[in-house]
């Protein structure tokens, strides 16, 4: 459990970076190490150059805009956790964090390393998907901009260009009136989910679900937006016999194969729970006015 | 007057030093110019080895060697049997490095050394084999059947051992049954993963010929007396040496691993220190396992719940190699009664081999598996017979008039006749329902339903035999110079916190406080006569061996005192380091006794001035040290216990079990535990509370996963579920203690006692909650939500 040999650089600036990483076809971004370096010690990777951002200016730092947070590369999961700006522009956040790894973990490893690592029972990469959220890849062709359903594409795999650097992550804001709710299932505390679910809605006038946004991870490659549920839920009145087909709609989406911690009919089982509890949460939350 | 310190919450004499960082663990150990290794180990669980290319590897910069089987000499060898058993047929030891073939996935076949552990892991990643793999079948049953794909083909039908042990008549038990229950459990294989994984140090002086090893080992002074033996070199010139060692719970009492004879002959040969420190990946593949055991149990009950016979047939997977002969399946068929009187019982196993690391004890040795297997039948008669599980426990439990009770035709691990020596199981059982309110339980249960939650009890006791001889030893000194007691025992620690309860028994008898005597274990330089640390046994053996000597050394000092104080023995006392003349201010500390005891004293301080003054010399006409007496107040003495005492516990735990997510929440775990008199029940309760969290890991979470090719999926503690602190709950535990009558102290172990009632208690908890939703079992641990998912599944939930 030693890594290989492998070169190590800390630019200073996003253009030496950039230089660096389109100079080198098996160089690697290093941000928080948390899941590159475990990888790199089990030999499973072999980047022959790591290139560490942390000194890279312009990186740091959360904005918080009117519609969404803006999160920068080298922002660690904790401060996305406690930032009190965040908290009160989306309670969600704070929720979800609880659940990402354990608070040594979450003081080193970045919120964008994460989407970048792409794991497709993290939490991060829900959550950008059930926001509908983007990141933004700088490259020696420029910049641009990926929404996030097209930035996950499979297992560990985005639609990254190995030449680019992420410079930040972009979730938008639940309009107001909005509830929100996420929950997940893993063997224990801390662990990457077995099937996690979020569910950001709003009510009308008459209870009825106004707008719905519905993501799981753990249950496939990437995470998904579950829109054939989000489509039978908009506009009903949440009711036992709406979630029942909701959950039904959701259920062959999990196409992550049997494996020792959790069979397929496991995690359907768990999903359909997941969904049933998280609507529900949301609708309180929406109906008592305050989204969490 | 001092107080007694046998039986108080003493504070740990090692804690300071570990907390602070000062722990010396052998990868502290500072070594100049050392060398490190790594192994080349085989990715296929079965295959022929073609050839060996270590040309690339040697070649590689800062690689010093490379060695295979062609290049280890006497090392090229089937490694020791360490325990034979007649029922064992052939049986097979790995060889330090593979030759012609290997039989696990992990298994050594080539150590490089070098300049550091990168450059080593870099050399064995230039090596190259050829391999032809071969077939292998996973499952034990299968590996039975004829035709089966052979882990060895010295070893017929994969059939390492098949003993049958009878008690009493059970097949007129059998006959004379008014109801039988018969169920089959599986336990599966997990790991010790100890903290710090198994390290080993090696150092050889060419100038005194003299061999030192540190080596992360629970049988320090049987890997010296192994390596002399292999090595061909003088007992006095191995010095083995377990320092500060990071827990051990069995996987590190099995000797020889490969590195342990590998690394030492490095050392001989490079003329340089060399050491290998396993890795995480390294100790899941090469380090041994524990578990697997399929039991199929039946009961013979009359309508009472009255249990008189007992017929057991179980597997055991002893993994490619039985190096420790059948301990694990010997210890598991001998507990299989638990505390119940079952007069009559036919136990069989078959240990089978499977091309994985090699089975030897871990925590628990077969108990948790022997414990599943009858409670679980227990919890099943008790339902067959509309009895309740409180109610169906007490009616055949061995009554407290009925002690020795004995199992004349079941051997124990120590060759002896079972025979369980005291306890209050009826009490126990009492205790625990008070504790966990098990009378209002039917009422919070239907409470908890009626807002969907499912509550359920889990119940199980156990019994535990501990204190395993042969024998060891203790040696106990008071130091001339600081007054200070030295103490010395063949045995080594890994954290229990031996040095305080040993120390507690000395403390009593010298009058010194517990932190002013020092125990040092685990280096044959000290110490050379003993066995090790396992089997729940150094409280029992070597806490009684010191006890001994420490009565020895006390009755030294009083007689050396009393003539110092030139007063009668019996108006002596020892306390607060000094001898007294009882009911006056006179005394004389220890060290000025100590000082007075050996002829020879220059007066370096304050207690050899003041020894001096009462110079026996004048009242002597023969020579100063008279004959048949030796310099100074030390002894050493040896116990050897008759016979195993056994331990024994009840617990209990209300259990929620979520049929949407199949999360298992433990609500309330209670735990009555009986080790005999407790030196220290600060210390009982982190053996108990720290086997109950094992427990709870195998009871839910941990289970080595490996696949049908033999390639072992979970290899890291990313995918190996070891439970964290916030997956065990608080636990209550309350002791009674019922002296054992067979040794002074009155002691038992407790090594092993907390994890073996868990997984039967989670079982029986889960079972319980969904019942309510239909008939299902639960038999397999660890019981994960896949299996209560398809257990719903199964009752259309
Ligand atoms: C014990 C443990 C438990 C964990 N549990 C969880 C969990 O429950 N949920 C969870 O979500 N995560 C978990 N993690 C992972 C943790 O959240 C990681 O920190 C995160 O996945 C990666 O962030 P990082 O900054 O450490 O990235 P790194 O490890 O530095 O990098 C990860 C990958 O992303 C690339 N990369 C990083 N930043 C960029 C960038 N700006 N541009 C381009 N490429 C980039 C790297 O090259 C690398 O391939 C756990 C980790 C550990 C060790």
């Amino acid at each position: 459990m030693k890594p290989s040999l492998f070169g190590y650089r800390a630019p200073k600036t996003l253009d030496e970076a950039i230089t660096m990483l389109a100079s080198d076809a098996d160089a690697a971004v290093l941000a928080g190490g948390q899941s590159l370096l475990p990888a790199m010690n089990f030999r499973l990777a072999n980047p022959s150059l790591l290139i560490d951002i942390q000194h890279v200016e312009g990186l740091r730092g959360i904005s918080v805009e009117k519609d969404r947070i803006v999160v920068r590369a080298m922002v660690r999961h904790r401060e996305f956790e406690l930032d009190p700006a965040v908290r009160a522009a989306n309670p969600l956040i704070h929720e979800v964090m609880q659940h990402v790894a354990h608070v040594p973990i979450r003081n080193r490893g970045t919120v964008v390393g994460s989407l970048c690592h792409a794991d497709p029972s993290a939490e991060m990469p829900l959550l950008l998907t059930l926001l509908g959220g983007s990141v933004i890849a700088q490259g020696p062709q420029g910049r641009r901009e990926i929404g996030a359903e097209e930035f996950f594409t499979s297992f560990l795999s985005t639609a990254r260009r190995q030449d680019e650097i992420i410079v930040e992550a972009r979730f938008p804001t639940p309009r107001a009136g909005a509830g929100a709710a996420f929950d997940e299932v893993t063997r224990r505390h801390g662990d990457y989910a077995l099937a996690a679910v979020g569910c950001v809605l709003t009510l009308d006038a008459q209870d009825k679900a106004a707008t719905i946004q519905l993501a799981a991870s753990g249950i496939a490659d990437k995470p998904l937006r579950l829109k054939g549920a989000e489509a039978l839920l908009k506009g009903s009145a949440l009711a036992t016999g709406d979630l029942d087909a909701a959950v039904k709609a959701s259920l062959p989406l999990v196409t992550q194969s049997d494996e020792a911690n959790a069979s397929v009919s496991f995690r359907r089982r768990a999903l359909g729970a997941l969904i049933r509890r998280m609507v529900v949460k949301a609708a309180e939350r929406a109906r008592s006015g305050s989204p969490q | 007057m001092s107080t007694r310190s046998f039986g108080a919450r003493v504070e740990r004499n090692v804690d300071p030093k570990l907390l602070r960082g000062e722990g010396a663990f052998i990868d502290d150990i500072p070594l100049a110019n050392v060398l490190h290794t790594a192994f080349l180990r085989s990715p296929h669980a079965r295959a022929r080895i073609k050839s060996i290319d270590v040309r690339a590897a040697k070649q590689h910069p800062g690689v010093v060697a490379v060695y295979t089987c062609d290049d280890i000499g006497v090392l090229d060898m089937a490694m020791p049997l360490l325990i034979p058993h007649p029922c064992m047929k052939n049986p097979q030891t790995q060889r330090p490095l593979a030759r012609d073939e290997v039989h696990y996935v992990g298994q050594t076949i080539a150590m490089v050394v070098a300049v550091d552990r990168y450059t080593a892991e870099d050399g064995a990643g230039l090596i190259e084999v050829e391999y032809e793999p071969l077939p292998v079948e996973m499952d034990m049953e299968k590996a039975l059947a004829p035709g089966a794909p052979l882990v060895h083909e010295k070893a017929p039908g994969n059939l390492a051992a098949h003993f049958v042990q009878v008690c009493g008549k059970p097949d007129d038990a059998f006959a004379r049954a008014e109801h039988i229950v018969k169920i089959r459990v599986q336990v599966d294989r997990s790991t010790a993963a100890p903290m710090e994984c198994r390290a080993i140090a090696a150092r050889w002086d060419a100038v005194s010929g003299e061999l030192t090893v540190w080596d992360g080992t629970q049988a320090p002074i049987s890997v010296r007396g192994g390596l002399a033996s292999i090595f061909a070199l003088d007992e006095d010139k191995v010095r083995v040496i377990a320092p500060d060692v990071g827990g051990g719970f069995g996987q590190k009492v099995l000797f020889f691993y490969p590195d342990e004879l590998l690394v030492p002959m490095a050392a001989m040969q490079l003329g340089r220190p060399v050491k290998y420190i396993e890795d995480r990946r390294e100790n899941f593949l090469g380090s041994s396992q524990e578990r697997t055991q399929i039991h199929e149990i039946e009961l013979a009950a009359l309508k009472t719940g009255e249990v008189i016979g007992l017929r057991d047939s179980f597997l055991h997977d002893t993994g490619a190699y039985i190096p420790y002969g059948i301990a694990v399946a010997q210890v598991a068929s001998t507990s299989i009664a638990g505390p119940y009187r079952i007069p009559n019982i036919w136990v069989e196993f078959k240990a089978v081999y499977t091309p994985t690391v090699q089975v030897t004890p871990y925590r628990g040795c077969g108990r948790p598996q022997a414990c599943f297997a009858v409670e679980r039948a227990m919890d099943q008669l008790a339902e067959e017979l509309g009895l309740d599980r409180f109610e169906i426990r007490k009616r055949n439990f061995i009554g407290v008039d009925q002690f020795p009770y004995e199992r004349e035709g079941l051997l124990f691990a120590d060759g002896l006749k079972v025979t369980l020596d005291s306890g209050q199981y009826a009490k126990a059982l009492g205790m625990a329902a008070d504790a966990l309110g098990a009378s209002s339980f039917a009422a919070d249960q239907a409470a908890a339903r009626a807002e969907g939650k499912y509550l359920g009890l889990g119940l199980a006791c156990y019994v535990e035999g501990t204190g395993l001889g042969p024998y060891e030893g203790g040696h106990v000194r008071i130091h001339p110079i600081t007054g200070k007691v030295y103490v010395n025992t063949g045995l080594s620690t890994q954290g229990q916190g031996h040095d305080t309860v040993f120390a507690q028994i000395v403390s009593d008898q010298l009058g010194v406080k517990p932190e002013d005597v020092i125990v040092v274990e685990g280096d044959t330089k000290a110490f050379d006569w003993g066995v090790a640390t396992f089997a729940s046994r150094a409280a029992v053996v070597s806490g009684n061996a010191i006890h001994k000597t420490a009565i020895t050394v006390r009755k030294k000092t009083i007689t050396a005192a009393a003539n110092m104080l030139e007063v009668a023995e019996d108006e002596v006392e020892l306390r607060d380091g000094a001898a007294w003349v009882i009911g006056s201010n006179r005394f004389v500390p220890l060290a000025a006794v100590a000082t007075a005891s050996n002829p020879l004293r220059y007066a370096f301080n304050e207690a050899a001035q003041a020894a001096t003054q009462f110079a026996p010399a004048s009242k002597h006409d023969g020579p100063p040290l008279g004959e048949g007496t030796a310099p100074g107040l030390e002894a050493t003495d040896y116990y050897s216990p008759p016979a195993s005492t056994w331990a024994y516990g009840v617990h209990a735990a209300i259990v929620e079990v979520d049929p949407g997510t199949c999360a298992v929440k433990i609500r309330k775990y209670i735990c009555i535990h009986d080790c005999g008199n407790m030196i220290n029940p600060m210390i009982v309760e982190g053996q108990v509370m720290g086997g109950i969290a094992q427990g709870i890991g195998g009871a839910l979470y941990e289970r080595l996963d490996y696949q049908p090719d033999g390639n072992l999926a979970n290899a890291s503690f990313m995918d190996f579920l070891m439970p964290y602190a916030t997956e065990i709950p608080d636990v209550k535990i309350l002791h009674l203690e019922t002296p054992s009558p067979l040794n002074p102290l009155g002691v038992k172990g407790v090594g092993e006692a907390g994890c073996i009632a868990v997984g039967a208690v989670v079982a029986s908890g889960v079972e319980d909650a969904l019942k309510q939703l239909g008939p299902m079992k639960f038999r397999h641990v660890p019981l994960t939500p896949t299996m209560i998912s398809d257990a719903l599944e199964s009752v259309g939930h």
